[in-house]
């Protein structure tokens, strides 16, 4: 089973939730967790896995030989983005809007323009007691993570149980996170932000039919439009993490919540009702 | 001339919004702009009514025209996203995948394929009590384009004829939309919070900033969660010479503004005073 944490918003508690069920998870079993949060991952913070191996994320990006060069323009005219435009003094490639689509390359009648590699991120995995982990890493000033993030799924794709930190918001990242996924659990907190940004990556799950649930982090009875809302679109709560202070300063230290014992009954109760728990036990 | 103050993050949910909320309360005669297109919240927060709505063309997406396709599969096989779809031997295009390049259709033998102009999200001016608002919402599930940000950012540029500030609500993260919130700002506010996650991503995001040479400083939100982390943070800024401009503690009445969809600095409270002290600096900095 492939469960996908996710949150819209930011900052409402995606990585600690993501981070604690596969902690008490691997009580039970062996798990492959992944951040795919590759422009801020954060979940080994709290895992504190010693990284075995790393690998490079590379694009292939086309540079031109001037010299077969006859700058006759015909790879800027079918550039969709913009990326490589020729001047009287040759011609340029802008790396930074070059999509590494092969168009260029293939369309010069020249044969002048060719591919060298690009590393944009890399990739990382380290293996102790029960917990495989990955996680993507983009590099400064690249623009998308998203092959980052196809890469690292794709080193463990048949894994039983693989626990997966989605980048935030709700793009085409998110998309890539949840490809392939069984399960959809989205992290929300009792404000009108949070409500606001659960709606969009809903609509997401929905519509790559991928079987949902919520938590509701930081939760306040007094804010009913979440729980009103989730009602009338027949979306499960799975859970209801209320906010604590404790919770915040353990998460501040990089600590584990579920550690404790009151605290890991949450994770243990998520991991059910998902049916993750039921998975891992076959 | 109007200046450009952008607030970002790298780290979601470190308070970002509702400093932005403040600090354009503060900051008179100013345009904010939001340009979290994929968690666009501050709007929330103005209760604006829509004076107009711009659809975004964010680029082009390939469509396969079965009736002329052989499935002979050159599509799937030359494409570098992996967004060509082949169920029970028929070829179609994944649109969340698709960016639009025009490769399958400049390969395809039988010319099946052609490229189309896709809406990928829109953009509105509004107008709210104090003045006029820009924000922008991507599609669910669309390309983190900065063209979006940007178009944005351009229509904020051509309303503040008469105005000394776009305050603008950054995305976090450091990708093409947190750059394209930042590029050619005057300056920039990194809100942070003492969290080891916190604190990671800070650096992240100030690596980010400095790549694009722009003026900034840092404010720690919640700065008394955890007041360890937070001296870690002020001495990594001043060993790198960075002013921290704010430092706001935590306080339940922020979670209760958001709740009441109203800034913070609409309450009198201890986050609030704090914003005041904030806005304060940061105008000595710009000046």
């Amino acid at each position: 089973m492939k469960l996908v944490v996710l949150s819209g918003k930011g900052g409402v508690g995606k990585t600690l939730v993501s981070v604690n069920l596969t902690n008490v998870l691997s009580e039970f079993g062996k798990i492959v967790h992944l951040d795919c949060d590759v422009e801020e991952p954060n979940s080994n913070i709290f895992l504190k896995r010693e990284i075995d191996f790393t690998e490079n994320v590379d694009i292939q990006i086309p540079y031109a030989d001037s010299s077969k060069c006859t700058k006759c323009g015909l790879c800027s005219e079918n550039c969709q983005f913009g990326a490589i435009s020729v001047f009287k003094t040759g011609t340029v490639v802008f790396e930074s809007l070059c999509h590494g689509c092969g168009v260029c390359s293939y369309i010069c009648p020249e044969k002048a323009i060719k591919e060298k590699s690009k590393t944009i991120g890399n990739i990382s995995f380290g293996e102790k007691d029960n917990i495989i982990f990955g996680e993507g890493v983009l590099k400064i000033g690249e623009p998308s993570g998203v092959k980052v993030i196809r890469k690292l799924k794709n080193k463990y794709p048949d894994s039983d149980i693989i626990i997966t930190d989605a980048p935030p918001g709700a793009s085409c990242s998110v998309v890539e996170t949840l490809k392939g996924a069984d399960y959809a659990l989205v992290i929300t907190e009792s404000t009108p932000f949070g409500l606001h940004d659960m709606k969009a990556v809903l609509e997401i799950a929905l519509k790559m039919n991928i079987k949902t649930g919520i938590v509701i982090n930081r939760y306040d009875e007094n804010y009913k439009e979440t729980e009103n809302y989730l009602r009338s679109e027949n979306i499960e709560i799975i859970s209801k993490i209320p906010f604590i202070k404790e919770i915040a300063e353990m998460y501040s230290r990089g600590e584990l919540i579920s550690n404790k014992k009151e605290y890991r009954e949450i994770f243990l109760e998520i991991a059910e009702k998902t049916g993750v728990l039921k998975c891992l036990n076959k | 001339m109007f200046k450009q103050i952008a607030i970002v993050s790298g780290k979601g949910g470190t308070g970002k919004t509702t400093v932005t909320a403040a600090l354009t309360h503060l900051f008179k005669n100013n345009i904010p702009v939001d340009c979290d297109v994929d968690a666009s919240n501050l709007f929330l927060l103005f209760n604006p009514k829509t004076e107009k709505q711009y659809d975004y063309y964010g680029g082009k997406k390939a469509v396969i025209d079965i009736g002329k396709c052989s499935s002979c599969g050159l599509c799937a096989e030359i494409c570098r996203f992996d967004a060509i779809n082949i169920n029970s031997g028929e070829y179609s295009v994944d649109n969340y995948s698709c960016e639009g390049c025009g490769y399958c259709a400049i390969r395809c033998p039988e010319k099946a394929i052609e490229l189309f102009e896709s809406r990928s999200g829109e953009y509105y001016i509004s107008s709210y009590k104090e003045g006029r608002f820009i924000h922008g919402e991507l599609e669910p599930g669309e390309e983190t384009s900065g063209g979006l940000i940007a178009g944005i950012r351009k229509k904020a540029i051509e309303l503040a004829d008469k105005t000394d500030y776009i305050i603008i609500d950054g995305s976090p993260g450091i990708g093409c939309p947190a750059t394209s919130s930042i590029t050619g700002v005057s300056y920039v506010l990194i809100v942070s919070e003492p969290t080891l996650s916190g604190f990671h991503d800070l650096k992240r995001i100030m690596e980010t900033t400095e790549q694009f040479r722009r003026k900034y400083s840092v404010a720690i939100n919640k700065y008394d969660i955890n007041t360890e982390i937070t001296e870690k943070i002020e001495k990594y800024c001043s060993d790198k010479n960075i002013k921290i401009t704010g430092k706001i503690p935590f306080d339940k009445t922020v979670m209760k503004a958001v709740q009441e969809s109203n800034s913070i600095i609409n309450y009198n409270s201890p986050a609030s005073e704090a914003i005041k002290k904030l806005y304060k600096n940061i105008t000595e900095e710009i000046k």
